[in-house]
């Protein structure tokens, strides 16, 4: 029989070749690189239609696909329509379209159905300039006389607090962000249902100001289930300038992405209804030389399919941070087999590190010791109290739950924005984290809790800082193949039988020469 | 700077590391099948009394969080007892109480608790607090120990205990271990416990350190360690190697009191014993290893083992034989 030792040997070093190989493979023939070079934010848009058929008519989902405006540069599209007739119409004078169209069509169906277009793109220059566009004739709204009566008084007002049709648009839409706007905007907004936007876009038209909404997308790292903004731009004359509704400011925001420009619906459902349009958003940084050649390579190499791009947007995302934690758990590995650091919960560091990539290092640090030093101090109450221990931790766990709101809303309203990533931190490992110090405290003094305190934070910082790297996140989400190599080296170290430096240190006085024994 | 030994002198020297000991000992000569009776200390006291081996009488157990109210009952005859977990590791969750002022206990520190107290700690124990693993545990309630006269001054408060460590039914290191004001009564050496170092051969004291210091006199009571002499030293011996075959576990480490009118028994047992005995005998384990494997090897016997571990692991004047380290 072989002995564990050599089988153990035998696979880590077939795990590590395997997996260095591959990521050459892909370094070398498929031209990956190794090491991260200039850096484009890919961005993954994944638009989820759903709709449910209505009666047994025939079916038809027409989706106005985005031009691409202000740099932005596609990559790659994919349309999944399973049983469904698919078209995609290109924009020509006959058809009266300004950009592509897709078109779902089927003669019957029974369920609620999801159709997807997943499409990826980068900003290839960040000229914010869009192409000109003739200036439309502004036709009044057609109102009824309270209403009319209303914008008139509206329009006066804001005519005099404004020179030109830019300062009078700014104007307006603060007047519709405030907190207690007047009257008639207020009876305005009653009598369209409360949504601003249109009342905005008729007082701009009752002013006879040729204006028109950019639908879009806000781009957010892991959104899901994220839905269709709007700005607005006007014509001031000279040429066409964009205001966000939001917060009134000029210019196009730099994380929005214009998917039409103009009035009309994004999306039609014909045979449907509770239709609905949503994305799911994910943003990987790719080197460029990857970017460029990523739309010809995806058809040619197989090996692509089986790579994390080949995954739905959403399980990207997750994956992208599920591939850093075999790194973590590396070091944790690493720290208490060769170092011999002690910490409170084997792997509880792996946790807070990634709790602390949500909120940052510092922020994260101080939320940590702020939430574990006033947990222990509430504990130490609870533990007069003589209560048995699950009731113990439940309770741990809901005064943590309530340190975190406390928190949170005390830091939001001081203003401080970074406080409220609090809720990234793991509340029940935090709670048994509290318990097991409290215990440690009670029977080993506080020195002991220190030292496995101060422990686990290394080992988090440590982890921490590996995960954080841009070139480790490179190399772990091109590279899932290296994953083998990791799990070998975790393999060989699992039979590490050396000493830990921690013993260097224990052990340093053996070797005195003269020892004063008895 | 941080003074550091080199990992080639701590070699030279036979100290043998965390790593080490979890691979080649724990992991090789002890199945976790017979963990058992070494982790629970019912089972370990039930295995040793079905043997014959001595061990502190046992008043009562406590298995539910109900019968801890009635608790009152089982004590109240009782003016000294230890209530311990059946699965504690590392002396965990252990509270001796010395005596009675009243209706309060008094504890081994002199410090008084009240009833509510005892029953909180039993039902910590219960809930497995200090449990491998978390598991729900069993309260155990023992005699307390009347430790032998000669060992009056070498503990401050807390009854000394010795340590052995058994390799394959051979006894190889063992030291005393001695409660001191900084450790609070326990013996537990990182909490500033003494640990003297025996020798095999002789039953005598080889060197003292506290928190890795070597000292010659108990920090507390001022008593030198030179004259310490383990009593009934091949009965304590007998007692140890008895207890391998019992637990079945290759690495062990037997931790034995002497009670004042019993004389040795078997407090617990530790498949997983720590590496801090080395520093008291200032030795290495790793060259004493390799010739108990030899002797393991060459006799069955446990007499013969006992006697030959005693010629050749005495730190008087025989030069260690340096053998083959690799077998591990």
């Amino acid at each position: 029989m072989v002995s564990s030792r050599v089988q153990v040997s035998l696979i880590a070093a077939g795990l590590i070749i395997l997996g260095l190989g591959l990521c050459l493979y892909k370094a070398v023939n498929l031209g990956f690189p190794l090491f991260p070079g200039e850096y484009r934010d890919v961005w993954t848009v994944e638009s989820k239609v759903s709709f449910r058929p209505s009666k047994a008519d025939a079916v038809e989902v027409e989706l106005k696909l985005p031009t691409m405006l202000a740099g932005w540069s596609n990559v790659d599209e994919y349309f999944a329509s399973s049983g469904f007739g698919f078209s995609v119409i290109a924009p020509s004078k006959d058809n009266g379209l300004d950009s592509r169209l897709a078109r779902w069509t089927r003669q019957t169906l029974e369920r609620p159905t999801t159709l997807y277009y997943k499409q990826q793109m980068f900003r290839a220059n960040q000229a914010k300039a869009l192409p000109d566009l003739p200036v439309p004739e502004v036709r009044p709204p057609l109102l009824e006389n309270d209403r009319q009566a209303a914008m008139a008084r509206l329009v006066d007002r804001l005519s005099q607090q404004s020179s030109d049709r830019e300062s009078f648009t700014s104007q307006l839409l603060q007047e519709f962000l405030r907190q207690s706007p007047d009257q008639d905007s207020l009876f305005l907004l009653g009598s369209y249902q409360e949504d601003s936007l249109v009342v905005i876009m008729d007082v701009l038209a009752y002013k006879g100001i040729p204006a028109h909404q950019l639908r879009g997308i806000v781009l957010e790292d892991g959104r899901r289930r994220q839905t269709l903004s709007s700005l607005i731009e006007i014509h001031n004359g000279v040429n066409w300038v964009i205001f966000d509704p939001q917060n009134a400011s000029v210019g196009l925001p730099d994380n929005f992405f214009i998917w039409q420009r103009g009035d009309g619906a994004v999306l039609n459902v014909l045979g449907g209804r509770d239709s609905s349009l949503e994305f799911a958003l994910v943003s990987n940084s790719l080197p460029v030389k990857t970017v460029i050649s990523m739309g010809q390579r995806s058809e040619q190499v197989d090996l692509l399919d089986f790579s994390v791009y080949a995954l739905p947007v959403e399980q990207q995302g997750i994956f992208k941070g599920l591939l850093l934690i075999p790194v973590a758990a590396l070091v944790v590995v690493f720290m208490r087999v060769l170092v011999g650091i002690r910490t409170s919960g084997t792997f509880m560091p792996v946790l807070i590190a990634l709790a602390f990539i949500q909120t940052t290092l510092l922020v994260g640090l101080i939320i940590f010791l702020g939430l574990v030093g006033v947990g222990l101090w509430i504990r130490s109450y609870l533990s007069r109290l003589n209560l048995l221990l699950v009731s113990r931790v439940a309770a741990v766990i809901i005064v943590v739950i309530l340190l975190m709101a406390v928190l949170a809303v005390a830091s939001y309203r001081l203003g401080l924005d970074q406080a409220l990533t609090v809720t990234f931190f793991p509340t029940v490992i935090i709670a048994w984290t509290i318990e097991r110090m409290s215990i440690l405290w009670e029977e080993e003094g506080g020195h002991e809790v220190l030292i496995q305190g101060s422990g686990s934070l290394v080992v988090a910082v440590l982890a921490y800082i590996a995960m954080s790297s841009q070139a480790i996140s490179h190399l772990t989400f091109n590279f899932p193949e290296l994953m083998l190599s990791l799990l070998g080296v975790i393999l060989l170290l699992g039979k590490y039988t050396g000493f830990r430096l921690s013993e260097l240190y224990r052990f340093r006085d053996m070797d005195s020469p003269h020892e004063p024994r008895l | 700077m941080i003074n550091l030994i080199s990992p080639l002198k701590l070699r030279k020297l036979g100290i043998l590391g965390m790593n080490r000991r979890n691979i080649g000992l724990i992991g090789t000569y002890n199945q976790r099948c017979n963990y058992s009776i070494a982790d629970n200390k019912l089972a370990t006291k039930s295995a040793a009394l079905s043997r014959g081996i001595p061990v502190p009488e046992l008043y009562g157990t406590l298995e539910r969080q109900f019968q801890v109210r009635a608790v009152e009952e089982q004590i109240q005859a009782l003016s000294s007892f230890v209530i311990k977990p059946a699965q504690g590791s590392g002396g965990k969750g252990i509270l001796v109480i010395t005596g009675r002022d009243g209706d309060q206990f008094v504890k081994s520190s002199g410090a008084l608790i009240g009833l509510s107290e005892v029953k909180r700690h039993i039902s910590n124990i219960l809930a497995g607090l200090h449990s491998l693993g978390g598991r729900n545990d069993v309260a155990m309630i023992e005699a307390l120990i009347d430790f032998d006269p000669g060992f009056e001054g070498y503990s401050f408060e807390g009854v000394p205990d010795i340590r052995i460590i058994v390799f394959r039914g051979v006894p190889v290191m063992a030291m005393m271990r001695c409660a001191t004001k900084a450790s609070d009564g326990k013996a537990n050496l990182h909490q500033g416990a003494v640990g003297v170092g025996i020798d095999i051969g002789s039953g005598q004291a080889v060197a003292a350190v506290q928190k890795s210091a070597l000292i010659a006199e108990h920090p507390d009571t001022g008593i030198g360690f030179g004259g310490l002499e383990v009593p009934f030293w091949s009965q304590v011996l007998n007692l140890a190697a008895g207890c391998a075959s019992m637990a079945g576990l290759g690495y062990l480490g037997a931790d034995i009191v002497l009670d004042r009118l019993r004389g040795p028994m078997l407090l617990e047992l530790n498949a997983r014993p720590g590496l801090a005995i080395q520093v008291a005998n200032q030795a290495g384990l790793r060259h004493r290893l390799a010739q108990a494997d030899e002797i393991a090897n060459s006799t069955d016997n446990q007499q013969e083992k006992i006697s030959l571990a005693r010629k050749q692991f005495t730190q008087c004047k025989q030069p260690e034989a340096q053998l083959a380290l690799d077998i591990y």
